[in-house]
C-alpha cells in the first residue's frame, strides 16, 4: 500500500498540472495487443494521456504495418499535435515521417527505433536492453560476492535483439568476477513452457546442488523454471537464486513469495516520458535528445512486491 | 426493369457517399484533400489485388495466393535490389514475369487437371509466402535511388493531399480492366464462364485459353500490387500482407460482384476498396474505437451485400416466373 501511495505521489509530482497538455490531441499508434506487456503498455499510455488532458486517438495495427501507416496517414489528415508511434518494423517509414515533419507534427517513436533518418522524428523512447542485463548482472554479483556460483542462463528466442543484448549485458556485469560462471545457455524461446521444459534438463544434466543461480532473459521463462526447480525437489530462491527482467506481475509474486530474488523492470510506462518531451517542447520549444532512456529499475524481496503485483495485474499483462 | 448487377453497383456506390457523407458531418476534416488522397495512395496495394480478384471471381473462381504473392514479391525485390546492381525497372519486369507464370501455372492446374480453385490456390499461398520466407525472414530495407525518384513524383494538391503516383497506378488499372471486360471478346468469354462453363463451351469459348489467362491476370496484378507495395513501404517483408487476399475478396463482393461468378463490375470493386478504406480513415479519426471494429463493419457489410444479391436475384427471377409457370399450366 505505502508503494503505491508513493508512485502515485511521485506521479503527481511529475504532472506539471497539465497545463500544457490541455486540449491538445495526440495520436498513438499501437502495434497490437500480442504480448501481456504491449497490452500494458497501452493502457498505462491511455491513463497517462487522461491523467495530463491529452485527448489521445488510439490506432491498433493488428501487427500491420500497412494499419500504421494509414492510422499515420488519418493523423496527419485529421492535424492531431502530435504522434506516437511503436513501430512493428524499422523499415519503411521515411515517406509518411516527411509528411508528418511537413505538417509540422512531432513524433515520437515509442519502445523501438526505425530506419530513418532522424531528423525525420522527435526522439525514440525506449529501454536500453544491454544495461537491463547489467542490472541483472549486477544484482548477483552484490548478491554471492567472493563465492563461487554456477550459473544456469535461458536465452530468449535465438537470434532477437533482446536475447542478444541481455546476454551481452548481463556478461558484461559478470567479466570481472571469476567466481561467477555460466554453467549452461540455452534458449526458452520467452515462453514459460520452453523455460520450464529447458530448466528440467538443466537440473538433470547438472543436479540441483550444483547450480547456484538462474538467470532468464525474461520473467515469463524464470516463471517456468521455478515450477521446474520446485519439482525437482530444490527451493527456487534460495537453493537457487532467481534473476529475470521485465517485472511482470507473476514474478512479483513469485518474489513476493520468496520463489525468485530479483527482476528488472521492462517499463510499460514509454508514454510517461513521450508527453512529458511534449509538454516541455510546447511550453518553450525545448527539443530533447535523440534517445531518451527509460529507468531500468530492480526489484528485490526488499521492495514490496505483494503492492506492486497488486497494481500490475490490472493493467492487461 | 433494371437489371439486378447494375443496381448492385449503384447501392454500393450510393453506400460509399452516404458513408463519407455521414463521417464528414461528424469530423469535417475529413472532407480534405488529404483524406481522399490517403484513401488512394493507402489502398493502392489492396486496390490492384482486388483488380484481379474481380477478373477471377467473374469466372467463378478464387485466388487465396494473391497476399502470399504480394510479399514474395517485395522480398524478391528487396534481395535482388540488394545484392546485384540490376536496375529496379528490370527487377519489375523480372517480377512481372514470375507473378504471371505463376498465375497461369495455377490456371492450367485449375482447368487441366480438374482442381478446385480453393484447393490450388491454397497450396499457392503455401508456396510463395514459403519462398519469401527462403529468401529473408527479416524486412530488407530497398534503399535503391530510383525508389526515391518514384516516391518523389507527387502532386500536392491544395489543402495538403498528396496525391502519389501509386494511387494514379491503381485508377489506371481500373480503366484497363473495365475496357477489357466490357470490350473485348476476352472479357465476354470472363462473364460466360463464370455465368455457367458449360454453356460457354457450347458457345465455342475457349475455356482452356480464358481460365488461363485470368489466372495469369490475377498473378500478374498481385505481383504489380507487390511492387507498389515495396515503393509503399520501401522494403520487402516475408510477414507482410497476410489476409490481404480476404480483403480483397470482401471489396470484390461488397462492390457487387456475385461470388458464384458471371455478373458483377470491376467499378464496383473500386467502390468496395474506397468503402473498406473509408471505415478505416472513420475508425482513426475517432480515435477511440477499438481498430477491430473495422473487421466487424467490413464483416457486417458482406453478410448485408450477400442478402442484398440474394434478394436482387430472386426479385428478378420472381419477376420472369409468374409468365413462365402460366406458359407451363396452359
Amino acid at each position: 500500500m505505502k508503494i503505491k501511495t508513493a508512485l502515485l505521489v511521485s506521479a503527481m509530482a511529475l504532472v506539471p498540472v497539465g497545463a500544457w497538455a490541455a486540449d491538445k490531441t495526440v495520436g498513438f499508434s499501437q502495434i497490437g495487443s500480442e504480448s501481456g506487456w504491449r497490452a500494458a503498455e497501452t493502457t498505462v499510455t491511455k491513463e497517462q494521456a487522461a491523467e495530463r488532458g491529452i485527448d489521445l486517438k488510439f490506432a491498433d495495427a493488428q501487427q500491420k504495418q500497412e494499419n500504421q501507416i494509414k492510422a499515420l496517414r488519418g493523423f496527419i489528415a485529421q492535424g492531431v499535435d502530435a504522434i506516437l508511434l511503436a513501430p512493428v518494423v524499422a523499415t519503411g517509414w521515411d515517406s509518411v515521417l516527411e509528411e508528418a515533419k511537413d505538417a509540422e507534427i512531432p513524433v515520437i517513436l515509442l519502445d523501438r527505433k526505425v530506419d530513418a533518418p532522424d531528423d525525420l522524428y522527435m526522439t525514440a523512447v525506449t529501454s536500453d536492453t544491454v544495461y537491463e542485463g547489467e542490472v541483472a548482472g549486477q544484482w548477483l554479483v552484490d548478491t554471492v560476492g567472493e563465492e563461487p556460483c554456477r550459473v544456469v542462463e535461458l536465452q530468449g528466442t535465438t537470434g532477437s535483439s533482446p536475447a542478444i543484448d541481455r546476454k551481452a549485458g548481463f556478461e558484461k556485469a559478470i567479466s570481472d568476477h571469476p567466481n561467477i560462471e555460466i554453467v549452461r545457455s540455452q534458449t526458452g524461446d520467452f515462453t514459460r513452457a520452453q523455460g520450464k521444459v529447458v530448466m528440467e534438463s538443466f537440473l538433470k544434466a547438472e543436479g540441483a546442488e550444483n547450480i547456484c543461480a538462474l538467470y532468464a532473459h525474461n520473467d515469463d521463462m524464470a516463471v517456468g523454471a521455478i515450477q521446474a526447480i520446485k519439482e525437482a525437489g530444490a527451493a527456487p530462491g534460495s537453493d537457487i537464486l532467481v534473476v529475470a527482467i521485465d517485472a511482470v506481475p507473476d514474478m512479483h509474486l513469485a518474489i513476493a513469495n520468496g520463489e525468485a530474488n530479483a527482476t528488472v523492470e521492462l517499463t510499460p510506462n514509454m508514454a510517461g516520458p513521450a508527453f512529458d518531451i511534449l509538454e516541455a517542447y510546447w511550453a518553450d520549444g525545448t527539443e530533447p535528445e535523440k534517445w531518451v532512456q527509460t529507468e531500468s529499475k530492480r526489484f528485490t524481496a526488499d521492495d514490496d512486491n505483494q503492492a506492486v503485483y497488486e497494481m500490475k495485474k490490472g493493467l492487461g499483462y | 426493369m433494371m437489371r439486378s448487377p447494375r443496381l448492385a453497383l449503384y447501392i454500393t456506390m450510393t453506400t460509399f457517399v452516404l458513408a463519407f457523407l455521414i463521417s464528414a458531418s461528424q469530423y469535417p476534416s475529413m472532407l480534405s484533400t488529404r483524406v481522399v488522397a490517403n484513401l488512394l495512395t493507402d489502398n493502392a496495394f489492396l486496390g490492384l489485388t482486388a483488380v484481379g480478384m474481380t477478373f477471377v471471381i467473374l469466372s467463378g473462381g478464387i485466388d487465396l495466393s494473391v497476399g502470399s504473392v504480394i510479399a514474395f514479391s517485395g522480398v524478391f525485390l528487396a534481395v535482388i535490389l540488394r545484392d546485384t546492381s540490376m536496375h529496379p525497372l528490370v527487377a519489375f519486369v523480372l517480377l512481372l514475369m514470375v507473378t504471371t507464370a505463376f498465375g497461369a501455372a495455377m490456371g492450367s492446374i485449375i482447368h487441366y487437371l480438374e482442381m478446385p480453385p480453393f484447393i490450388v490456390t491454397l497450396a499457392g499461398m503455401f508456396l510463395m509466402r514459403g519462398l519469401a520466407y527462403v529468401l529473408s525472414t527479416d524486412s530488407v530495407p530497398i534503399t535503391h535511388p530510383f525508389y526515391d525518384t518514384i516516391q518523389d513524383v507527387v502532386w500536392k494538391a491544395p489543402g495538403g493531399g498528396r496525391f502519389r503516383l501509386i494511387g494514379g497506378i491503381m485508377i489506371l488499372a481500373y480503366i484497363v480492366a473495365m475496357i477489357v471486360l466490357h470490350k473485348t471478346r476476352f472479357g465476354r468469354n470472363v462473364y460466360a464462364l463464370g455465368g455457367s462453363a458449360g454453356t460457354a463451351r457450347l458457345m465455342g469459348v475457349p475455356i482452356a485459353r480464358t481460365t488461363i489467362t485470368i489466372y495469369a491476370i490475377g498473378g500478374g496484378l498481385a505481383g504489380l500490387a507487390g511492387i507498389v507495395y515495396s515503393i509503399y513501404t520501401s522494403a520487402g517483408y516475408s510477414l507482410a500482407t497476410v489476409g490481404v487476399e480476404l480483403d480483397a475478396i470482401a471489396a470484390v463482393v461488397i462492390g457487387g460482384t456475385l461470388l458464384s461468378g458471371g455478373s458483377g463490375y470491376v467499378a464496383g470493386t473500386f467502390f468496395g476498396i474506397l468503402i473498406m478504406g473509408l471505415i478505416q480513415t472513420y475508425i482513426v479519426f475517432d480515435g477511440t474505437l477499438s481498430s477491430w471494429w473495422t473487421k466487424i463493419v467490413i464483416g457486417g457489410l458482406l453478410f448485408a451485400f450477400i442478402m442484398l444479391q440474394k434478394a436482387l436475384g430472386w426479385a428478378t427471377t420472381k419477376g420472369r416466373r409468374p409468365a413462365s409457370e402460366s406458359a407451363t399450366q396452359s
